[in-house]
């Protein structure tokens, strides 16, 4: 939305994250990230990718998960597809982190926001109807004498986007409202935005947010491959795929965060890791320089003058281009004054999350201000400078690998 | 600000200015409010695909808007132009391309379809590759990359936003059966936290396809009732046995009070509040004790600051399983306490089937119409009273009623359910 930036002094309440829970190929949870992205050695992480499997796209495979340990009973497990099995999970370490499972009553007053896509598809059966389908030309699909036997009900509900949302409040007892945004990238930023801003305005306390991704799948690849649009040579790091065309490489990452009202938070003596200040987004046609403008705008009104100092970007570039190119573009020109803040395309070492990739982004975030520390460059090319200097505030982006713009500010809390 | 523009909570009242819609019906609110008050039915035998071997064979779906062929992003985008633009005519708010708010969406989720996976299938391989080696293969060359945007989650919602200038990032929201309603309810927000003074909220489904169809057969949630069509859901009734899949599209113009008088809008109703609550207890079941659905119409109640006592009439979700009907006469019953037995009750899904995303955004629009017009239309095909749902059902002729406030309700698979209350201009 464009209107009214919100601001910690925009008279709103101050939303704090007061718990992360982040899975992704890297590991599982916030210590896990911290190591591997090299936060206290400030080396370079070596990314973990699957190279073969689905060939000849790398994807980043999710770290092995003992489910036991988030979602206790086997029935809903098997309930469950992988893309749910990890965001339930991570929406599990997120309320562990912020001491809110096993409270049932505050757990029935945590607000639940999901950004979801499309759920899994059993691609064998589609693969043994398609054969089928061949055989008979141009005729009718002969699903009816296939569909109904081949499907499995409980898959139908691992599809519907609004059922990770759904296991989450099954598994975890969240309860008091439940939304799941969608559009790709752009369900992240809803996602993120319309958390803080009821967080923000006083509507409600507490609200876990975030999202899931499995990238080791199939019909997710053919949906994006389709625009051309996944990186299908070596693995390279996010913006040294240019001169290829682009794309991104698909990671499996599970983001959830509670973003929590200030004083609710101090009242039941929760430790924050970072403030969120404003969360704002735009969409653009993606006509020329159309994504540049837009989030130009967005950090102008976002990021005010004072906001300079100490800053750092984790920015979201997919590696799609020519969006991702743009966005360097922007955040080595003047857009944010004189200054040159240091930039890591998280994408690169996490792969790209899609509806979970601005969600782990903030927590990312939230995470280095914690640390009082930053991550080191993650891609070989140099375009990623080495700091020493602790972040004060780190600016997230979100430029959608085909639409949407969004940013979100995070401060430390001193 | 003046006081009236407020309510008891201090918060910016927010009016409908704008109603469209679009079912199996017909397109537009004249059509549709002639067959809703007539007690016709729109739900036919499904001719869009076979359905030899099917146990359900019938279906409200919307075949006169040109849709060919047949794709569910490219018909919810169809139905909801035509439900939005008529929203926005008769709200006269903006111009045609230009919205001066912002757009939230209700919309099913977008994935591939057969007949673009057997067209990507029978392309040519070089090495002759199976399965879904074969689908990548021919995707990345690009065979059929005019069709990569509609089948982006966001494609539905950037068409609209596109067509009728909405500002800002559309949003997309899903929550099954119960999208509609948080629709509205994410524009009623936005507008009393003054994000924006104007929201388009739109509720579209078209997505009467045959794996859909299978597979809310196999979750055993259809009515096979097929013989006559027009009586396959008999919301309430004790012979009633699951629901019918439809499509449409329901559109609203949300403005705060203060802007619809200042330029002069007309009035259509206010939106009091919404209320939401997400059930723990299983992912296609309610709590048994109906807590959760108890709890949304609750909330919907306290967000309105509407005493039970002056809930008029219910605009039910009625969806003609044996579960949900009982479940929401339970529910109803816990709330409104003795005055249930004297609340009128209609299911409008009697006559246009569960349009499923659009539901709550299109059951809106005829709550709002039944504000207007003093008329409650009726639940058709009720000849059996269900002696354990005791409720004032509108049964089979529609009913003339002065009322001043509708509850809403919308209940979805994975237990999210919402619910509005729906009130005439304040006096």
């Amino acid at each position: 939305m464009t209107a009214m930036p919100m601001t910690n002094g925009g008279g709103g309440r101050e939303v704090w994250v007061t718990g992360i829970g982040l899975l992704s190929s890297l590991g599982e949870g916030l210590e896990a990230h911290w190591t591997q992205l090299g936060g206290d050695t400030q080396l370079a992480p070596s990314p973990v990718i699957e190279a073969a499997r689905f060939a000849p796209y790398p994807v980043h495979p999710m770290v092995a998960l003992d489910l036991n340990r988030q979602i206790p009973r086997r029935s809903d497990q098997r309930q469950m597809e992988a893309w749910q099995h990890i965001g339930v999970y991570a929406a599990g370490l997120a309320l562990d982190d912020a001491g809110i499972k096993g409270d049932a009553a505050l757990s029935s007053n945590t607000h639940l926001v999901v950004a979801a896509g499309s759920g899994e598809r059993d691609t064998e059966v589609d693969e043994r109807i398609l054969e089928l389908a061949k055989a008979c030309g141009e005729g009718d699909l002969p699903a009816n004498e296939i569909l109904p036997s081949a499907l499995r009900p409980t898959l139908f509900l691992a599809q519907l986007s609004n059922l990770l949302a759904g296991n989450v409040s099954i598994v975890h007892n969240v309860t008091a409202s439940s939304r799941t945004f969608m559009g790709e990238e752009m369900a992240g930023i809803a996602a993120i935005e319309n958390a803080v801003r009821r967080v923000a305005s006083g509507q409600v306390a507490v609200v876990l947010a975030g999202g899931a991704l499995n990238a080791e799948r199939n019909d997710l690849l053919l949906n994006f491959e389709l625009g051309s649009m996944l990186w299908s040579r070596p693995y390279r790091a996010t913006w040294e795929r240019s001169d290829e065309g682009g794309g991104f490489v698909p990671g499996s990452i599970g983001a959830f965060l509670v973003l929590e009202a200030r004083d609710h938070a101090e009242a039941r003596g929760a430790r924050p890791h970072a403030r969120i200040t404003g969360v704002l987004s735009d969409r653009s046609d993606r006509t020329f320089g159309a994504a540049a403008s837009s989030g130009s705008r967005l950090i102008t009104r976002l990021v005010r003058p004072g906001d300079l100092a100490g800053l750092a970007v984790l920015s979201g570039a997919s590696g799609v281009e020519p969006v991702t190119g743009d966005e360097l573009g922007l955040l080595t020109s003047d857009a944010l004054g004189s200054i040159r803040p240091p930039i890591r395309a998280y994408g690169t070492a996490l792969g790209h999350g899609v509806e979970a990739h601005f969600p782990a982004g903030v927590a990312l975030a939230a995470l280095a201000l914690s640390k009082g520390a930053f991550y080191p460059p993650l891609d070989a090319a140099g375009i990623e400078c080495p700091t020493l200097a602790k972040p004060d505030r780190i600016l997230v982006t979100g430029f959608g690998h085909w639409r949407g713009e969004g940013v979100a500010l995070l401060e430390e809390i001193v | 600000m003046s006081a009236t523009y407020l309510d008891a909570k201090g918060r910016p009242v927010v009016v409908v200015t704008g109603r469209g819609v679009v079912t199996a019906l017909g397109a537009g609110r004249t059509s549709n409010w002639r067959a809703l008050t007539a007690g016709r039915s729109g739900l036919t035998r499904i001719s869009r695909f076979s359905c030899h071997g099917l146990k359900t064979t019938v279906a409200g779906t919307v075949d006169g808007l040109g849709v060919e062929p047949y794709s569910a992003p490219a018909l919810c985008v169809a139905m909801a132009t035509e439900a939005a633009s008529e929203a926005i005519l008769e709200a006269g708010i903006g111009t045609p391309s230009a919205f001066p708010g912002a757009l939230f969406l209700a919309t099913p989720p977008a994935e591939i379809e057969w007949p673009q996976r057997r067209q990507l299938y029978a392309a040519p391989s070089a090495d002759d590759a199976r399965g879904y080696r074969r689908l990548l293969a021919a995707a990345r060359l690009g065979r059929l990359e005019s069709a990569f945007p509609e089948f982006q989650f966001a494609s539905v919602a950037d068409r609209l936003s596109e067509r009728f200038g909405t500002q800002g990032m559309p949003v997309s929201v899903s929550t099954a059966c119960a999208s509609g309603a948080s629709a509205i309810q994410l524009g009623v927000e936005a507008i009393r936290r003054g994000d924006t003074d104007a929201a388009l909220c739109v509720g579209t489904d078209g997505t009467v396809n045959i794996e859909t169809l299978v597979r809310f057969s196999l979750l055993s949630a259809l009515s096979t009732q097929n013989d006559p069509p027009e009586k396959a859901m008999k919301p309430f009734s004790k012979d009633r046995g699951g629901f019918i899949m439809a499509e449409g599209a329901g559109a609203l113009v949300l403005e705060s009070y203060e802007a619809a008088r200042a330029r002069g809008a007309r009035i259509l109703g206010v939106v009091k509040g919404c209320g939401e609550k997400a059930d723990d207890y299983h992912r296609t079941r309610s709590k048994p004790d109906g807590s959760a659905i108890i709890g949304a119409i609750r909330s919907a109640l306290a967000d309105a600051g509407t005493d039970p006592g002056e809930i008029d009439y219910v605009n039910a979700h009625g969806t003609s399983t044996p579960e949900n009907d009982r479940m929401e006469y339970l529910s109803l019953a816990a709330v409104l306490g003795a005055r249930i037995a004297t609340t009128p009750v209609s299911s409008n899904k009697s006559m246009i089937g569960h349009t499923l995303s659009a539901a709550g955004a299109i059951e809106a629009v005829f709550s709002l119409l039944s504000l207007e017009m003093g008329f409650l239309p009726p639940t058709i095909n009720y000849d059996v009273p269900d002696p354990d749902i005791p409720l004032d059902v509108v049964a089979n002729t529609g009913r003339d009623a002065q009322i001043r406030t509708v509850l809403s309700n919308s209940f979805g698979f994975g237990g999210q359910n919402v619910c509005l209350v729906l009130g005439a201009e304040p006096t």
